[in-house]
């Protein structure tokens, strides 16, 4: 205990004098934050916004040359001089070979982030061998050519400077000799026992190589465990699989045949293996292209409000606890009971609804419901003849049971003095573990701790050895997707730091301890297909996807679940709901700036978490948005601000892990409250018994946008599918639309290109893909807390949410905003110094070198989506340089930015034209929003081209727009947003 | 020696005790109008009351100099300016002192070719006042920038990348107009200056003075020709300088008025701009003129009809912008346009409503004391309403610019604006400059036009005999 | 010409109505190489001397005009010729846009010519002048009025000149120094 504790303490000393040592930054702002905003400092502080400047107060120069010489030291370290490298084994580019490296022209090459272990296929964008942005992998199944917000910010976790940076023992620096000569010692003992004194820790994984290696260790030391612990992993999903077919099963949806969708409590569309493909899927059966066409319906029943909720035709807010409860109606219903209770209604028609589209609707439970609430939705889509037509079982894609059973058992065998050795890969179980195995202090009875992380984390502080991990930019690995599709993993660069990916780091138990990632992995293939292997690896490579490992549909029917004759009593009391969070999902994205600045889909919610409550309860409660409250549950307690958030289900608590990091690095650190602390291993998702005490004082909550009222404003138009087709119109009345020829002025003409947008509301999801995707391809600079509070936020492209209808469970309609580049553009006209002018293709553009500064043409804007360098955001550390894209200018201090149409793609699609001799085709430029897009919401092209898909778009009758009676003509319009409401419960 | 004897004082008792007072109380000669005023400047020494006055002054400057420094090294950022409220105390303080700005060359202008010969005891300091406020005003713009060092670039100068200003911005009309506004100011105030200093010129005792002010005078010596150049000069400059102040708050106001914000976008703006700059400028004027005449004795010359006179031009420039504030309300909901509703319902019941109605009392309800004689005629009563004018204007600038930019066409968009400390600092900053220049002004020049003085005499007119 | 001895000689009078008559006398008198001074302006004095109205208002006129040709000229020729370009879908040649610069150059112009031909045709600024050598005149700028007859008039003769002046019942008369 004690050695503990001061290990820790020289260990917290360095960390303060490091930090010290960081002089006036980007990171140091946002240190600054992490630092300061502590509530009590809140508290006690009497004008927060004057605070504002104090982050750069002590500037001092001295600081910064430190900074540097860190830095410096630090890049030496990882021998890393002046510019990175490629791997030195052959890596195979998407488009063409590496060898035809051309200075300024970008190389795309197929990978996957593995995320929980479920692989999303990506395409990298690598600049002179530095990964820079990533797109989605169109052969990919989960990706389908776009990409998620974690996928999308990856790449600054790779450049993240606060990433360890080399093997420590005991807060010493060591070597990876060192550790073998430890490792060897304690293994050859272990050897002799069978290897019963090792345990292994690792994060869920499908990696076969992974799997392949994880069976030769467990041959070696036939008595050691393998443990694997996902803090929000999948284990409710595999034992609702098990209870309803008495075997792990991996279930997913083709929500392409899908009439009729209900969602139990889950957010398909956001979270999860397959969400990129759903929302794709979704949408496709939801935009309608004239009155004739059909629309799909979606259910959703859920207690705090996800975008799934959002996108929802009818939406049930009720308790997470009483989810299960409404299923088993539905279910017996589907028998033909009658359903009673207060949703009776509400589900007879659902139940008619689905009864009417059989095979052709689907129930999709929550991956985080009830194991119970999982087998009943198997039994309700085997009752509807689901099962084959929207709905595949296979064979469970995870190597194993990744839930809170396997670490309980860990904690209690470490308790009992029979763990020896324990690494850890990957996981922060010190941060992420149920409070209730107070997994830190029972860690400090193991002899030999091993940690292999990203960071210098929570865990890392406890073990005796820290090894830096290599990301998944930087490691050869495999993984497979959420069908069981396989991606091989390529690097696309040596790792900054000198991390090693989890394969070489558990490489060190078995015989051939040296082996590198690339023998591993290739090694492991090469056993299973020995014919022309080189071709195979070549193309794989290529594609990112491995052909025909997906695993084959299984035929599994649902048995009825032992307790399916007693519906669970919903418990009485507050409940409380644990979920992932939107942006830094378990935590481990916390040291991510552009995820922390990220505003949370319904909230707009940055830098941090809060504890979601419904209407009435803050009314019951008498509690008010940022009010300070003490969450009391199972004797622990934790303190946090209040958010009130529409539509959420009362008596009900939705807080978001992830949060409340203490090592997360200078950004993460100090962000928000720790969930993990009330979580505990026998109800990880949800629990009732909770106690909610007021506390005096108010913690200030950085919210993007303040106002979701849309104040009888026709800026989002929105019908549902019946009014629609009586009056295709209607997008239009109620606004006035002056005709283009309404003007004292000749026109411009635009003879060339004229660049335009179309955005599909109906077809968005709100899912801030789009948001993360331009931050990265725009190099747009995070502002911190302190900066959003103060309305800085530098986003070029933001969601806009407006609620309508009852504050107990309002509609919510998503307007993606950015600059609509108008042809009568209000900015432009009163700038000074012409800093921003009109292209002869139609664009708005800013010459950041003239702007002075003025902030009139962001006055003057009416979609306010100009964004201001208010202080010298963009002062990036040494190794974040690296990872800007180089084809688009960084901002100075003082200089007006905003959306460009991505001109730079423009750019580099008129060079490849141009050398072939031919116009830009359609399709040849895709902005960097658009290729994000799982829905395919956005639509970029020349509108002179009448064949363009922009251009049919903006043809059809929805297409309207916003703010259009300014007559400012923009070239960036929406598509009214259509819903398909039953209209059984319509009238009801 | 024997001038100062046969200063033999013409009576001038037959004034009726009804009558309303006089510009210039009985009993002055050439000799003594002329001696009394250049003694402040020549005779009399350093008085406590200047020093501390000009040393609380000088400080406040240095804060200013303090801020600009930070602001400079550190960015906009310090200020509580954000999207979308872009510009904040800034813009309202250089709203502010332009209007400020205004009285002087009103006064020295319009009145003097509206042959209002009670104007020449206030024209000079009320000029002196224009100079020093426009100065304050001129440091906003620039301050104000993202780039202040750059400020140049919105000057029209050839450079090789033949870069030009956008001459469709309110912003460049507001350089020049500024700009010239402050030429022409200091142009006629130091045309009016010329035979005062030689005045001082003749009447210094120590060298270096003599030299100063005999510099300054360029040779001025009175004669017949000089004068009559001299007056025609003088009303040709007042002849340009009438349209010219018109045209200053007028181009001001287009800042707002061009742009598309709902509370900007208003065409009763140009008229309902420059009356508040008179109204404000005529208040400042008396803030400052009564403490003046206090302090150096000077109620012969400022009498309570100069006072009283410029009261009732506040009560009709107040009047003229209460109607503008009833415009605005009223074309919100005649327009039927529902942003333009929402505006001034936002700046009745929203967030900022205090700062509203605050304003209404100030500029709308005060004034309306001055009505009664009683309160013209209460020396106390000017000055206290004044310094609530002043108030008020700024409150008029501050709703307009901060309450129509925080809530304007997308909800989604609308944001809070607070200024922070540096904000505050550079204003009373910006104040100190004001009083130091102002201080150095009365100490060093005369405060008051002695020849127009003298004109005013009982003696003055050439027809009578001799 | 020979230079004369002095400059003039000089009569001080008490009040503006004496300078004035003395002046219309100094005029039928035939002289012209005389000038009045005065501690403020005097209109009798100008028609009392006979003078011509001055062309100060056509320099200003001149300065206007030139103010604003310039001032519309250069916003045309900038967003016109030299670099024209797209601003909000305005047309180049916005011309109500170009009105208050316009403007502002006129006055700003005529008002610099104002002053400057003020100053010029007065000769100012003059560093020196014999009538400062009559120590009384530095009474002019206070409450004292003044009337000399310079050397350099055809009909100035010294004691012709002094015998007429004293005709004109000054408080005194001086000679002027050069």
């Amino acid at each position: 205990m004690t050695s503990k504790n001061n290990e820790d303490l020289d260990l917290k000393a360095i960390r303060a004098r490091l930090e010290k040592a960081r002089g006036r930054h980007y990171w140091r702002s946002l240190e600054e934050l992490a630092a300061t905003e502590g509530f009590e400092d809140w508290l006690h502080r009497e004008f927060p916004r004057q605070a504002s400047e104090w982050p750069e107060g002590e500037a001092g120069d001295a600081g910064r040359r430190q900074f540097l010489k860190l830095m410096g030291a630090s890049l030496a370290l990882a021998g890393l001089s002046a510019c990175t490298r490629q791997p030195t084994e052959l890596i195979v580019p998407y488009v063409r070979p590496a060898e035809e490296i051309i200075p300024g022209k970008p190389l795309f090459f197929a990978t996957a982030m593995p995320l929980s272990g479920v692989a999303t296929g990506l395409l990298v964008e690598s600049h002179m061998g530095r990964p820079t942005k990533v797109e989605g992998n169109a052969l990919h199944p989960a990706s389908l050519g776009a990409t998620d917000v974690y996928t999308q910010a990856s790449p600054l976790g790779l450049w993240d400077p606060d990433r360890s940076q080399a093997i420590t023992h005991l807060g010493e620096i060591g070597s990876w000799a060192n550790l073998q000569g430890a490792l060897s010692q304690s293994l050859s003992t272990q050897q002799a026992r069978q290897g019963a004194g090792l345990r292994i820790l690792t994060e869920s994984f499908t990696s076969p190589t992974m799997t392949g290696q994880m069976e030769e260790i467990l041959a070696l030391f036939p008595a050691a465990k393998w443990v694997q612990y996902e803090p929000a992993g999948f284990g409710m999903q595999r034992e609702g699989s098990r209870a309803a077919f008495g075997e792990p099963v991996n279930t997913y949806y083709s929500l392409e045949n899908a009439n009729v969708i209900l969602a139990l409590d889950s957010d398909f569309l956001c979270l999860g293996p397959a969400g990129i493909r759903y929302a794709r899927q979704f949408a496709n059966r939801r935009v309608v292209r004239g009155p004739k066409a059909e629309m799909n319906r979606l259910y959703s029943v859920e207690s705090s409000y996800t975008i799934t909720g959002a996108k929802a035709d009818h939406r049930l807010p009720v308790r997470a606890s009483e989810v299960e409860g409404i299923a088993r109606s539905l279910n017996e219903a589907l028998d033909g009971q009658a359903p009673s209770g207060p949703h009776a209604g509400w589900i007879a028609a659902l139940a008619r609804d689905l009864q009417a589209n059989r095979g052709a609707s689907v129930v999709i439970p929550g991956t985080w419901q009830s194991a119970a609430v999982h087998a009943i939705a198997h039994q309700i889509n085997q009752k509807l003849g689901n099962t084959g037509r929207t709905v595949f079982h296979t064979d469970p894609i995870e190597s194993g049971d990744s839930s809170e059973a396997g670490l309980r058992e860990l904690t209690a065998e470490m308790e009992a003095g029979q763990v020896e050795v324990l690494a850890i890969a990957g996981v922060n179980p010190v941060y992420t573990a149920p409070a209730d195995l107070n997994f830190a202090q029972r860690l400090n009875r193991v002899p030999l701790r091993i940690h292999l992380s990203l960071y210098q984390d929570e865990t890392s502080a406890l073990c005796h050895w820290h090894i830096p991990q290599s990301h998944y930019l930087e490691s050869w690995s495999d993984a497979r997707a959420f069908d069981g599709t396989v991606t091989i993993m390529q690097p696309l660069i040596e790792p900054l730091f000198g991390g090693r990916s989890a394969h070489e780091f558990l490489a060190a138990f078995t015989a051939q301890p040296q082996r590198s990632g690339y023998d591993i992995v290739r090694g492991y293939w090469q056993k299973r297909r020995p014919q022309n292997f080189e071709m195979w690896w070549r193309r794989a490579l290529h594609d990112g996807v491995v052909e025909g490992t997906a695993l084959p549909a299984k035929a599994a029917s649902p048995r009825a679940p032992a307790s399916a004759a007693s519906p669970a009593p919903a418990a009485e009391g507050m409940e409380v709901v644990f979920r992932p969070d939107p942006s830094v999902y378990d935590g481990r994205f916390a040291n991510n700036g552009w995820l922390q600045e990220l505003p949370k889909p319904i909230d707009k919610l940055t830098w941090g978490n809060a504890a979601l409550i419904g209407a009435g309860t803050a009314q019951r409660l008498n509690l008010q948005n940022e009010d300070l409250v003490s969450l009391h549950y199972k004797g622990r307690t934790v303190t946090a601000p209040v958010w009130i958030q529409p539509g959420h289900a009362n008596e009900s608590v939705t807080v978001h892990l992830g949060y409340g990091r203490e090592r997360a690095g200078r950004v993460g650190s100090g962000v928000g409250f720790n969930a993990y602390a009330l979580r505990t291993s026998d109800a990880p998702w949800m629990g009732t018994g909770l106690e909610i005490r007021k506390l005096p004082g108010k913690f200030p909550l950085a919210i993007t946008q303040q106002h979701h009222n849309l104040e009888g404003r026709h800026i989002v138009q929105s019908a549902t599918l019946q009014e629609y087709r009586e009056n295709p119109d209607f997008a239009h009345e109620g606004v006035h639309n002056p005709p283009p020829e309404l003007s004292l002025y000749p026109p411009f003409t635009y003879d060339s290109y004229a660049w335009g947008m179309a955005i599909d509301m109906t077809a968005c999801t709100g899912c801030n893909a789009c948001v993360v995707a331009c931050h990265s391809e725009n190099n747009i600079p995070v502002v911190g807390k302190q900066g959003v509070l103060m309305g800085r936020e530098m986003h070029w492209l933001r969601i806009d949410t407006y609620h309508e209808g009852h504050l107990d469970n309002p509609h919510t309609h998503f307007q993606p905003m950015l600059c609509q580049h108008c042809e009568m553009a209000p900015c432009e006209v009163v700038c000074p110094v012409a800093a921003t002018t009109h292209s002869a293709e139609g664009l708005n553009e800013m010459t950041y070198n003239r702007c002075v500064g003025t902030r009139y043409c962001s006055n003057n804007c009416p979609y306010k989506v100009r964004r201001f360098n208010f202080f010298n955001y963009a002062d990036y550390a040494e190794v974040q340089r690296l990872g800007m894209n180089p084809d688009v200018t960084i901002r100075t201090r003082g200089v007006m930015e905003k959306c460009t149409y991505c001109v730079q793609r423009i750019n580099e699609a008129r060079i490849e034209a141009k050398r072939e001799d031919r116009r830009i085709r359609d399709g040849d430029i895709e902005t960097a929003c658009q290729t994000a897009c799982p829905a395919r919401a956005i639509v970029f092209g020349d509108i002179n081209d009448p064949n363009s898909r922009v251009s049919q778009l903006k043809k059809n009758e929805l297409n309207y727009g916003v703010l259009a009676e300014l007559n400012t003509r923009p070239r960036t319009t929406y598509l009214a947003e259509l819903k398909n409401p039953n209209p059984e419960i319509e009238k009801a | 020696m024997d001038i100062e004897q046969e200063a033999q004082r013409p009576s001038t008792e037959d004034v009726p005790a009804r009558q309303r007072p006089p510009v210039i109380e009985p009993g002055h000669t050439f000799a003594s109008v002329t001696d009394k005023i250049s003694a402040i400047v020549l005779t009399r020494g350093l008085r406590w009351g200047w020093v501390i006055g000009f040393g609380a002054a000088f400080l406040l400057t240095m804060a200013l100099l303090f801020s600009i420094a930070y602001l400079v090294a550190v960015g906009i950022g310090i200020w509580g300016v954000n999207v979308p409220v872009g510009w904040g105390f800034a813009i309202v303080n250089f709203v502010w002192w332009i209007g400020i700005g205004h009285a002087g060359t009103l006064i020295s202008a319009i009145l003097l070719l509206l042959r209002q010969s009670w104007r020449n005891s206030i024209n000079r300091f009320a000029e002196a006042m224009t100079l020093f406020a426009v100065a304050c005003a001129g440091l906003y713009p620039i301050l104000h920038l993202g780039r202040p060092w750059l400020a140049y670039w919105l000057f029209p100068y050839p450079n090789t990348m033949s870069l030009w200003p956008q001459f469709r911005s309110p912003l460049i009309w507001d350089v020049f107009a500024v700009s010239t506004y402050a030429t022409i100011s200091l142009l006629f105030w130091y045309v009016g200056l010329i035979p005062d200093l030689a005045t001082l010129r003749d009447r210094a005792e120590h060298r270096f003075a003599k030299s100063f002010y005999g510099i300054l005078a360029m040779g001025w010596r009175g004669s017949a020709r000089h004068w009559e150049q001299y007056e025609m000069a003088s009303l040709l400059l007042a002849g340009l300088a009438t349209p010219l102040v018109v045209s200053v708050h007028t181009v001001v106001s287009f800042d707002f008025a061009i742009s598309i914000i709902p509370g900007w976008h208003a065409t009763v703006f140009p008229p309902y701009f420059v009356a508040g700059a008179i109204y404000s400028g005529f208040a400042m004027v008396m803030t400052l003129a009564i403490p003046l005449r206090k302090m150096y004795g000077l109620e012969d010359f400022i009498t309570l009809r100069h006072l009283q006179n410029m009261a009732k031009i506040m009560l009709a420039t107040g009047l003229i912008v209460a109607y503008g504030y009833m415009i605005e309300t009223f074309m919100a909901w005649y327009s039927a346009n529902e942003y333009e509703r929402f505006m001034i319902w936002n700046r009745m019941t929203g967030p900022y409503r205090p700062f509203y109605w605050s304003l209404m009392l100030c500029n709308v309800v005060t004034p309306q004391l001055l009505w009664l004689g009683k309160v013209r005629s209460s020396v106390p009563a000017l000055f206290v309403i004044a310094i609530i004018v002043n108030i008020g204007m700024w409150l008029e600038r501050f709703v307009i610019v901060i309450t129509s930019l925080h809530r304007d066409f997308l909800p989604s968009s609308w944001g809070m604006y607070w200024p922070t400390i540096w904000d505050w600092s550079t204003f009373i900053g910006t104040i100190g400059l004001f009083l130091a220049l102002l201080f150095l002004f009365i100490r060093f020049l005369p405060m008051i036009s002695i020849f127009e003085m003298r004109l005013l005499l009982p003696g003055a007119d050439a027809k009578e005999k001799p | 010409m020979t230079k004369k001895p002095i400059y003039g000689l000089m009569a001080e009078f008490e009040s503006p109505a004496a300078l004035v008559e003395a002046a219309r006398k100094t005029t039928q008198a035939g002289y012209r190489n005389f000038d009045a001074y005065s501690p403020y302006p005097i209109e009798e004095l100008h028609e009392a001397m006979e003078h011509r109205r001055g062309y100060l208002p056509l320099i200003v006129l001149i300065g206007g005009i030139v103010g604003g040709l310039s001032g519309y000229l250069l916003q045309y020729w900038v967003s016109v010729i030299n670099y024209p370009l797209n601003i909000g879908g305005r047309p180049l040649h916005s011309m109500p846009a170009f009105i208050p610069v316009t403007f502002e150059m006129t006055i700003l112009a005529a008002g610099i010519a104002a002053v400057l031909g003020m100053l010029a045709v007065n000769g100012l600024p003059m560093p020196y002048h014999p009538v400062f050598n009559v120590p009384r005149f530095a009474l002019a700028s206070r409450s004292r009025f003044f009337l000399c007859i310079e050397s350099a008039d055809p009909r100035f003769e010294h004691h012709e000149t002094a015998r007429f002046l004293e005709s004109l019942a000054p408080r005194e008369v001086s000679e002027v120094a050069h």
